[in-house]
C-alpha cells in the first residue's frame, strides 16, 4: 500500500511540475494579491484594535490559503484528464488500491503546496516580515499550509470523481475562492462592521485556517488558534477524503 | 511461459444503462490462444462487453468467466491474468514511455533489475527503444498504440483484450500492430479478444469472429465460414455511357437480386443462374459496353448486411 501510494505521488509531482502553465500562475499570482494588497489596504493597520502595523505580515497567510486553492484546482483537473483519457482504468486495471490511488493522486498538489509555502514564506521573510513564533513556528507554518493544501486538493479530487471532467472541476472553483473571501482575510472578524459578513466569516472554516497562519506570524503561540486552524484544515482532509473514497467507487466500478 | 487453459466463455451476459440495454444477453467462447474477432459498428456494444469482460463494469446479468474466473465475483484475478489496450491509448502526455512502463510494472509488483531487463525488451519488441525516454506527448499515435500494447504485456497476461486498437492509424502502423498481435498469438499463446470496426482486420487477424448489432451478436464463426453462409459473389458493372445504366439494370437483374454499388454502376448479387462468363456473354449479346467489370467475393460486410439489413458503414451513420 504504501509503496502503490508513493508511485501514484510521484507521478502526479512529476506531472505536475513538468507543466510549468499550470504550477507558475498558481505560484505568482497569490504574491501579486499580496504586493496590491499590502501596499492598498495599508491604511487599515491604523484602525484601532488592529493586531500588527504591517499589513503583509497580515495578509501573508491568505496567500498560502489561496495558494492551496490553485493547487486543488490542479489536482482536480489532472485527475478529471485521467478520467477523461482512460487513464484511471488504466490504473484500475492494476493491483492498485482505490485509497492508494486516492491518497498518491494529491501527491502533485501536496508538493506544488510545499513549494508555494516555502516560497510565499521566504517572499515575506525578505520583505520584512517578522515571524512572531520564530523558526519553529515557521516549521508550523508550512506544516499547517502543506495540510491546508491537501484538503483542497482532496476537495479537487472529489469534484473530478463527481463531474469527471476538467471544465466540471473548473466551473466549480468561484464558489470555493467565494468561500474564501468571505472570511477574516482582510479584516480580523471583531473590526468587521457588517454585521451579516462577520456572521458568515465566523462560521466559515476558511477563517480559522487563515487565524492559524497568522496567529503564528503576528501574534505568537495562541494554542486556541492553531488548535482551530489545524483541526479544521485535518476536518477538511477527513471529509474531502470520505466524499473522494465514496465517489471513486461509483467511478472505478471494478468487481 | 505458462498460459491458462481457459480462454473466455459468457453466457447470457447483459449490461443495462437506465433505459439503455448496451449488451442484451450475449453468449461467446473464446478458446486459448485464439484470436476472436468482435466486430460490430460504433455504439453496438463491443466496448461494453469489454468492460464488463476486463472487470471494469459489473455486469447487469449473465455470467462470464475469463481466464476460469469469474468477472463478477474474481475480479483481481481476473486482472491479474490479463492485459488490456482499451479504445484511445490511454497515456499521460507528460510521462516518458519508459517511465510508463516503470509504474505499470511497479504496479504490478515488478522490481529492481528484473523491471529494468522487462522495460528494455518491451520497448525492442514495440520498436520504441529509441523513443523511450521522450515523452508521450512528442509520440505519433502508430508510437501510441505500440507503447499501449507493451503496457498491456508488462505483467506477461495469458488473455489479452485489444479494443480497436488500430483505429485512427496509418496503414503502416497498422499493419505493423498486427504483425505483433499475430506473433503474440501464434509464437506465445497467448489468447486475444480484439474488437474492430474495421472489416479487413477482423478478416486478417481473427481465427473466429463474432458480429454484434445492437447489444446482440449476430453471426459467428471464422471468416471464411461466415462468407461461406453468404456463398454468393457480387458481379458490379459501369457501363461506358450512362445512359445505358437502364438497359444494364434490366440485363443483370437476370442474373441476381440488386445490391448496394458505386454511383454510376449497377451490381448483382449472383444467384446461381450463371456466373461472371454468362453475364459477360450478355453484355455482348446484347451489345451493351463496360467501362468496368469487377467481382467481388462475399465480404464480412456481406456478412454484416445479410445479418442486419444493413452495411457496416451503413450503421455507424445511423
Amino acid at each position: 500500500m504504501t509503496q502503490q501510494v508513493w508511485l501514484i505521488a510521484q507521478r502526479s509531482v512529476v506531472r505536475t511540475f513538468r507543466q510549468p502553465g499550470t504550477w507558475i500562475p498558481p505560484l505568482t499570482f497569490p504574491l501579486m494579491l499580496m504586493a496590491v494588497n499590502s501596499n492598498g489596504l495599508r491604511a487599515a493597520t491604523h484602525l484601532p484594535g488592529f493586531p500588527t502595523d504591517s499589513f503583509l505580515a497580515f495578509f501573508l497567510p491568505f496567500s498560502f490559503l489561496q495558494g492551496a486553492l490553485f493547487a486543488s484546482g490542479i489536482a482536480g483537473v489532472d485527475l478529471a484528464r485521467d478520467i477523461d483519457t482512460g487513464f484511471l482504468n488504466r490504473l484500475a486495471l492494476t493491483p492498485v488500491r482505490g485509497s492508494a490511488l486516492l491518497i498518491g493522486q494529491i501527491g502533485g498538489a501536496v508538493g506544488l503546496g510545499a513549494l508555494q509555502a516555502c516560497v510565499y514564506l521566504s517572499v515575506g521573510l525578505i520583505f520584512g516580515v517578522h515571524i512572531d513564533t520564530g523558526v519553529a513556528g515557521a516549521f508550523l507554518i508550512l506544516l499547517l499550509a502543506v495540510l491546508i493544501a491537501t484538503g483542497w486538493g482532496t476537495l479537487g479530487l472529489w469534484l473530478a470523481l463527481r463531474t469527471g471532467s476538467g471544465e466540471g472541476v473548473q466551473s466549480q472553483f468561484p464558489l470555493l475562492f467565494f468561500a474564501t473571501f468571505i472570511s477574516s482575510m482582510n479584516l480580523p472578524r471583531n473590526l468587521i462592521e457588517v454585521t451579516w459578513f462577520r456572521d458568515v466569516a465566523t462560521i466559515n472554516p476558511v477563517s480559522y485556517m487563515i487565524e492559524g497562519l497568522r496567529s503564528l506570524v503576528i501574534s505568537g503561540w495562541d494554542a486556541q488558534a492553531l488548535l482551530l486552524g489545524f483541526g479544521f484544515s485535518l476536518a477538511l482532509i477527513a471529509v474531502s477524503l470520505g466524499l473522494a473514497g465514496r465517489q471513486l467507487k461509483v467511478r472505478m466500478a471494478r468487481t | 511461459m505458462s498460459r491458462s487453459d481457459e480462454g473466455i466463455e459468457a453466457i447470457g451476459l447483459r449490461r443495462q444503462f437506465k433505459d439503455v440495454e448496451a449488451v442484451a444477453g450475449i453468449d461467446l467462447r473464446v478458446l486459448p490462444g485464439e484470436i476472436y474477432g468482435f466486430l460490430g459498428p460504433n455504439g453496438a456494444g463491443k466496448s461494453t462487453t469489454v468492460h464488463m469482460l476486463t472487470t471494469l463494469l459489473p455486469p447487469s446479468g449473465g455470467r462470464a468467466t475469463v481466464a476460469g474466473f469469474d468477472v463478477a465475483k474474481q475480479g483481481s484475478q481476473v486482472r491479474a491474468a490479463i492485459g488490456a489496450a482499451l479504445q484511445e491509448a490511454a497515456l499521460d502526455p507528460f510521462l516518458t514511455g519508459a517511465e510508463h512502463l516503470r509504474l505499470q510494472a511497479s504496479l504490478h509488483g515488478i522490481r529492481g533489475d528484473e523491471r529494468k531487463r522487462l522495460i528494455g525488451r518491451l520497448l525492442d519488441r514495440v520498436g520504441l527503444t529509441s523513443a523511450g525516454n521522450r515523452k508521450v506527448r512528442a509520440y505519433s499515435g502508430g508510437m501510441k498504440r505500440r507503447l499501449d500494447l507493451a503496457l498491456a504485456l508488462i505483467h506477461d497476461p495469458s488473455i489479452l483484450f485489444l479494443d480497436e486498437p488500430t483505429t485512427g492509424l496509418d496503414p503502416q502502423s497498422r499493419t505493423a500492430l498486427w504483425d505483433e498481435v499475430g506473433r503474440l498469438a501464434r509464437d506465445e499463446g497467448v489468447t486475444v479478444f480484439l474488437t474492430t470496426q474495421y472489416l479487413e482486420e477482423a478478416d486478417v487477424l481473427a481465427d473466429r469472429v463474432g458480429i454484434i448489432d445492437h447489444g446482440r451478436i449476430v453471426a459467428e464463426g471464422t471468416p471464411s465460414q461466415l462468407k461461406a453462409q453468404i456463398g454468393k459473389p457480387t458481379v458490379e458493372v459501369v457501363p461506358e455511357s450512362p445512359d445505358e445504366l437502364e438497359r444494364l439494370r434490366e440485363l443483370l437483374r437476370r442474373f441476381g437480386a440488386e445490391t448496394a454499388a458505386r454511383p454510376g454502376a449497377f451490381a448483382v448479387q449472383l444467384d446461381g443462374h450463371g456466373a461472371l462468363p454468362e453475364v459477360v456473354r450478355a453484355l455482348d449479346t446484347e451489345n451493351l459496353r463496360a467501362a468496368q467489370i469487377n467481382l467481388h467475393e462475399p465480404s464480412l460486410d456481406d456478412v454484416f448486411l445479410a445479418k442486419t439489413g444493413r452495411t457496416l458503414e451503413g450503421a455507424e451513420e445511423e
